[in-house]
This record gives structure tokens, sequence and C-alpha cells, in this order.
């Protein structure tokens, strides 16, 4: 065990040094660097905040079920096969009737193992797009779970594009935003510590419409009752969409000339433009409600037809008001509702404070633990203490080599491998205190110390690195940040005491090996 | 070489003595329960440092209250101007939430403060948290049964297992006791006690199984002793230089880690103390001698 060659020894020392020297580059300004790498400084130390969103795909589910309908009704009409009294119960079935005699060969077609249009992907996913039940000659839809994962996939894939654009309009420096499951999207603001605009713009679905409103005062099929959003007054609006906010290419706060009130003037596509000038064109005279979310924001009366393919929403609009309404236009509108459902925020002084007490604790744990092995051990003592400040080099070189995210329980971790990495070489130590009596040759004496320690080091590891990977996988945020660095430390404890620390002892040991008690 | 110390003569009396603290931590985590922190109860915690140094906690938990925001809690958190203020939040959607609190703080305390930290958890979410924590909790326990039971033999499994256990309960025991507030680093800190406390058991496990091989005459009660004793001095360096760092975590690394430096050095304490009078002494009952490991020899 004490034996090294030329070879490994150069090995070594150079693994060593190429660690030290990415440990150096976090704190060396420089672009002659090879490595310009940095460890990233978890949100609880730089500053920042985490916000965990949770997509509400209830509406989805609905408006899906109420979107098949009419491909429902095709595709049986061209099977002769009456089906009618179409209901949504529930907020998650969808039933129609049928003749009793046509109940099996509806059945049937629900159950068909081939694509068919009304129930597909069983080819891929064993399983249908909708699931059944029949009461009577009543069928009672739901979509499977593959139907649902398909409708969350592809509404998470829209919301996260959507926030994208929303946070990035507000321009906060490196944003990370993140898939969770198949719901939930995390959106994590490094240097925000108020978070309060944010939420607010993504608490917002933005759905856009602008349609006609109708006189009256009753609810019928083809319109519905909306509130403004003053709360002033209530309209009936037509269910009839002449423009969404998908036509929407450009929308910015500006001020009317006239009023000078601050409104958000917007530009339309080719197509959006066409429908806006023949609508208003039409409607001379009619008032055209611009309902957001729900909400009716204005519902000014149409003068003259607007053909240029540009026009304002005003609706008493602080400029404040009108420039996030803008930026929600132009960055489109959400597929669903989002809640937040987590929100962490860390302001930058409290995470500076956190690195300096972090820094302090390292450095004053670090001391003890080399006084205390210096006073135990001497000479080994010394050894013991340079591999354990070259285990911290390669420690904090590692996290920088994969960029590593840490965390104030991550230094936690750090200072915790500090008093945990002498082990091993205590270990080793105190078996060749045992070896060396009744031992005349030191030199075997320190080998089969070496030697019979290792299946006690190992195991006495491995249980560490067990608690470690479980930790990551499943723990959150900072407490994954301690479980890296405590795995991370793991091995370069071993690293370190295996190949510096027993190529040192080798060194020293094979030169005084005359010496009477080396340790 | 120090004189061996007599550790099996106390095995039943510490033995008794852990039983007894198993038994209360139990009764203890039953009926008072653990304190939850935000992560795992849901919430809201707002961490305020103030500039102005009239402001007291009955100041802040006055104007606090003008809110309605229910049950609301306000204590002293490390230093004399910092203030921890937590409740259980109703109004989870209004985005503008944190803010309005803000400002109705302000109009009545006046500028002199800000809002250093802000953690919000939904009830969804906690219970999810709480959830994963008590998963991984178990998953670590079992994962070096696992363990220990393929690189021995389950008798020493057992009574690692047995000693883990013991170091998990009353460490939660004692944070039961002293109402001592359980979050996401506190599960953290349980399971590297788990890592650790398994550390110092292999150690002395893997003596016994080397001094089972050499004496074939010399019973487990007395093998038991041999190997703590040979191991001793490395458990006691290792645990002094292990709560070395944790102790200067503790007074050094600030406010926010004080529960997790806590939990760690309880941890370490009993982690050594149960792998010398809990998972030897299950050693001893299990008659373990060298047939035990021999057996294992044949197999392979």
């Amino acid at each position: 065990m004490l034996y090294f060659s030329k070879i490994r020894i150069f090995l070594i020392t150079l693994f060593t040094l190429l660690f030290v020297y990415i440990f150096l580059s976090n704190f060396i300004k420089s672009d002659d660097f090879i490595f310009n790498k940095k460890i990233n400084l978890g949100l609880d130390l730089q500053g920042g905040s985490y916000l965990l969103l949770e997509i509400d795909n209830s509406p989805v589910i609905i408006q899906k079920l109420q979107n098949s309908i009419p491909t429902f009704k095709k595709y049986f009409k061209e099977k002769n096969i009456k089906i009618r009294n179409f209901k949504i119960m529930e907020d998650k079935f969808l039933i129609f009737e049928v003749n009793e005699d046509k109940i099996s060969q509806v059945k049937e077609i629900l159950e068909d193992k081939e694509d068919n249009i009304i129930n597909q992907y069983y080819p891929s996913y064993k399983s249908h797009k909708f699931d059944f039940l029949i009461e009577k000659n009543l069928f009672k839809l739901n979509f499977s779970k593959y139907g649902l994962v398909e409708i969350k996939n592809s509404s998470q894939d829209q919301a996260l594009e959507t926030i994208r654009r929303r946070v990035d309009e507000i321009g906060t420096n490196e944003p990370n935003i993140l898939k969770r499951g198949n719901d939930r999207i995390v959106v994590e603001l490094p240097g925000l510590d108020d978070p309060s605009r944010i939420k607010n713009l993504l608490g917002k679905t933005a759905n856009l419409s602008f349609r006609f409103i109708i006189q009256g005062s009753e609810e019928t099929f083809g319109s519905e009752k909306l509130e403004f959003e003053d709360e002033s007054e209530e309209a009936i609006v037509s269910k009839r969409i002449i423009l969404s906010g998908d036509n929407l290419i450009d929308a910015n706060p500006s001020m009317d000339a006239q009023t000078n009130e601050t409104v958000v003037s917007f530009t339309l596509d080719r197509v959006g433009a066409k429908r806006f000038g023949k609508a208003t064109s039409t409607g001379i005279g009619k008032r055209l409600a611009i309902v957001l979310d729900g909400k009716v924001v204005s519902a000014p009366v149409v003068r003259d037809a607007i053909v240029s393919g540009s026009g304002q929403i005003s609706g008493d609009f602080t400029f404040q008001e009108a420039t996030d309404l803008a930026l929600l236009l132009r960055s489109g509108a959400l597929p669903a509702p989002l809640n937040i459902i987590e929100e962490r925020t860390v302001g930058p002084d409290l995470g500076q404070d956190s690195i300096n007490a972090g820094i302090i604790a390292l450095a004053i744990g670090f001391l003890l633990v080399i006084f205390f092995m210096i006073i135990k051990y001497r000479i080994f003592g010394l050894i013991a203490n340079i591999t354990l400040i070259l285990n911290l080099f390669l420690l904090v070189g590692i996290l920088t080599l994969f960029e590593a995210t840490l965390t104030l329980p991550g230094i936690a971790g750090i200072i915790l491998t500090v008093g945990m990495a002498v082990d091993a070489n205590v270990l080793i130590f105190e078996r060749i205190k045992e070896e060396i009596v009744g031992e005349k040759n030191q030199l075997i004496a320190f080998d089969s110390g070496y030697v019979k320690s290792k299946t006690a080091i190992i195991d006495a590891n491995i249980t560490t690195l067990l608690a470690a990977i479980i930790l990551f996988f499943m723990g959150s945020g900072p407490v994954k940040g301690f479980s890296v660095t405590l795995g991370v430390g793991i091995f370069t404890t071993l690293f370190s005491v295996y190949f510096i620390a027993r190529l040192l002892t080798s060194i020293y040991v094979t030169k005084n090996k005359h010496k009477e008690r080396l340790i | 070489m120090i004189k061996k110390l007599p550790f099996n003569k106390f095995y039943k009396l510490f033995n008794s003595i852990s039983l007894l603290l198993i038994i209360l931590s139990i009764f203890l985590l039953f009926f008072k329960g653990l304190n939850f922190g935000v992560d795992f109860k849901g919430g809201t915690l707002i961490e305020l440092r103030s500039i102005d140094k009239s402001i007291t906690v009955t100041n802040i938990r006055d104007s606090i209250n003008q809110i309605n925001l229910g049950d609301v809690s306000v204590k002293k958190f490390g230093k004399d101007d910092d203030y921890l203020i937590k409740f259980e939040k109703k109004d989870f959607n209004n985005p503008n939430f944190i803010k309005d609190i803000k400002i109705k703080l302000t109009s009545s305390l006046g500028d002199t403060f800000e809002f250093r930290r802000v953690e919000n958890v939904g009830p969804k979410v906690s219970s999810e948290l709480l959830k994963s924590g008590i998963i991984a909790i178990c998953l670590s326990l079992a994962a070096m049964l696992f363990y220990i039971w393929i690189r021995f033999e389950w008798q020493f499994s057992l009574g690692a297992i047995v000693a883990l256990f013991h170091d998990v309960i009353v460490t939660l025991g004692i944070f039961s006791l002293f109402g001592l507030e359980i979050n996401l680093s506190i599960v953290a800190a349980v399971l590297t006690i788990v890592g650790y406390s398994m550390n110092d058991t292999v150690v002395i496990f893997d003596r016994v199984r080397e001094n089972l091989k050499k004496y074939s005459d010399i019973k487990i009660f007395e093998l038991t002793n041999i190997s703590i004793n040979e191991t001793l001095s490395r458990t006691i360096i290792t645990s002094a230089t292990t709560l070395l760092a944790l102790f200067s975590i503790f007074l050094f690394g600030g406010e926010m880690l004080k529960g997790f430096s806590l939990a760690m050095i309880l941890g370490v304490f009993f982690g050594t103390y149960s792998s010398i009078y809990i998972a030897n002494p299950i050693l001893v009952f299990l008659q373990v001698s060298q047939k035990t490991i021999l057996k294992e020899d044949k197999d392979q």
C-alpha cells in the first residue's frame, strides 16, 4: 500500500493541481483562465424569488370536452347513429344519449382498438383518450389517464412559453423557468426582492376578446352577462368573438391626444385587421366590448369603420396598468389560470449575511479541526491537515466544474465534510498504532494499517453516501444543495485520503524508516 | 494502549435507559407532537429587520393583529432587531397579499423596517413536503438495513437499524419536548444523522467481525467489549472533530442553520452512544458467534 510508481505520483499531482486551479478560478476575475466557470449561488445566498406555479387545468378540460362535441356529432352522423342531449357534468363528464338499439354499436366504436378520430391513441398507449360508462341509454365519458396527461403536457408547454415571454419582458437577470411534474412550473428570479409585480402578471390569464354588446337584459343561447372591470355596470355580451388576443401582433401603452387618457394601443395581424374592419363597418353605432379574463374592460361605441388594423383600449388605466396590460397582450394568453402555491423570497442583504456567516463558520470549524489533529497526531496530523485543505479545494473545484448551485445548507455540508473527512485518516492512523505494537518493521505496520482499515472506511462512507443520494432525490431547493456537497465530499475525501495522504505518508515513512516510533 | 473499559457491564443499565427514552419520545411525539414550520404546516413566514430600536415584539404583534390574519406569532430571531412573523394564511390567491401587509405595517410602525425574507407555502405543497420528508427518512433507514444486510449478516443489520431508529426517535423527541421547529433542513439533518450513526456502527461492527474470525473461544459479550475498546480512540476523535465543525456552524453559521446544527449535534451524540450501547448489545442478544459469519463464507 505504500508503494507509488512515478507515473501515479505524477497523475495524482496533476489531478490535484488541476482542481486547485479550478477552485481558484472562482476568485480570480480573468479571461485568461481556461476555466471561467463559477459556482452558482442559490437564491438563499444571492437573494431572489422562487415561485412554484400550479396550472389549473379544469377550464381546459371543460373547453376540450366542449370542442369535442361537434366532432362526435359529425362522426356518428356519418355512421348513421343518432346521438343527442350533449351535456357536460361535474366539469369532467361528457354525457350523451343514444337510442337503445344503437348502444352496442356506439360501445363498439368507443372500444375500437384501431385509431378512430373520437377516441384515439389506443395503438400508442394501449389505452383510449376517453374512458366511459353506460347507464341505460346514457353514455358518460371522461378523459382517461393518458387523455389527461396529453392535455396537461400541452397546457404546461404553452404556459411555460407564455411565462417566459412575460418574465423576459420585465427584464430580470437570468431567470430560471422550469417544468415540474406535468402541471407545475418553477420560476426562479435571482436578485428580485419584491415579486409582487411578477405575481400580478402571472396571475392573469390575459384572455382578450372583442365582442359586441347586445341590447336587452336576459342571457340567451348566444350571449352571456358580464360584469365591468370597475363593477359599475353589467352588460349582455355576444358569445361571438370578433377578435381575440391571438390576432394582436403588438401592444403598447400610449397617451390619447384628445382625451389625455392613458390607453393601450394595439396593432392587428392581417386576418385580424380584415375581420375588425368588417365588423366595425357593419356595426356602427353598436357598443364593442373589450373583454379580458371574463370582465369587460371598456365598451366604446363604434363611430367609424376601423380598417387601419390598429386601435386603442381605454379603461381608466394608470400608466403602470396600461404598461402591464400591453405586456400581457404582447406575450399572449395563458392556456389556463395559474395558482402560486409556494413562494420564497430572500432579500439580497440577508443572502450576503448568510454567506458571511457561512464563511466564518467554515473558517473557525476548519481551524479547530486542524489544531485538534496537529495536537493529536503531530507530523501525521500535518499530513491529515494538508489532505483536508486539498480535499476542500477538490470539493469546491468539482462543484465549480459542474457549475453546481451552492446553498446555505450546502455550505453547512462543506463544514460537516471537514469534520467528517478526517475520520478516514483517523481510522488508518489508529489502525497503524495497533499494528505497530509487536511489529519490528514499521513499514509493514503502516502497510497493514492501510489494508485492514479499508473495509470499515468504505462501508462507513457508503452509508453516508446512501443518505446523501436519498436526500438528493427527495429533498427540494436548498436541501438538495446540501446533499450535493455531502455526496461529492465523500468522493473527494476518499480520493484525498487514499491518494494524497497515502502518498505523503509513504514519502515521510520511507525517508524516516530508521526513526523509532514513527507514529 | 489505554486500559480496557468495561462497557459491557453497563449494557443492561443503558438499554433500560434507552428503552425509557424511546418510550418517552414516542409519548411526546404522540401527545405533544412536533412544532412544524411553514414548510410542513403551510402558511406565511416573514423575517423583518427594524431600523428603529423602539420597535418591540408587542408593537409588531399589535399592528399585525389589526390586519386580522388569524393566529399570528411574532418572535425575536437571532439579533436584537430581527423578528419572525408567522401565520397560517388564508388569502393565498391574492398576489398583493404581502404588499398589503407591508403597507399596513408601514402605516402603523413607520417606514423603519424591511422584509428580509418571505416564505409562503400553500397547503398542498406543505403536505407534499411533509410526505416526501417522511418517505426520505424511511427510505434511508431501509437502504441502511439492506446495505448492512448485504455486507454483514442479518443480526448486524438488525442491531444497526434499531440503533438508527433510536437516534431518530430520540432526536425528534427532544425537538418535541422543547418545541423546536421542524423544517426542511431538520429533515436533512435527520438523514445525515442516519448516515453518521451508521458510519459509527459500521466501524465497530467491522471490528467485531474481524475479531469473530480471530478468536473462536471468546464469547460475544466479551468480544463486543474488546471491539468497542479497540475502536474507541477513533470513535472519540471522529466525534470530536465532527462536533467541532458542528459547534462552529451552531455558533457562527447564522440563525438559519441553528436548528439544523443543533439536530446534528444531538444526532452525533446519540449516534455515538447508540453504536456502543444499542447496536452491540443486540449482537449479544442475538448470540452472534463465529458460526454466524463463517456460514456466510461457506455460502460464497
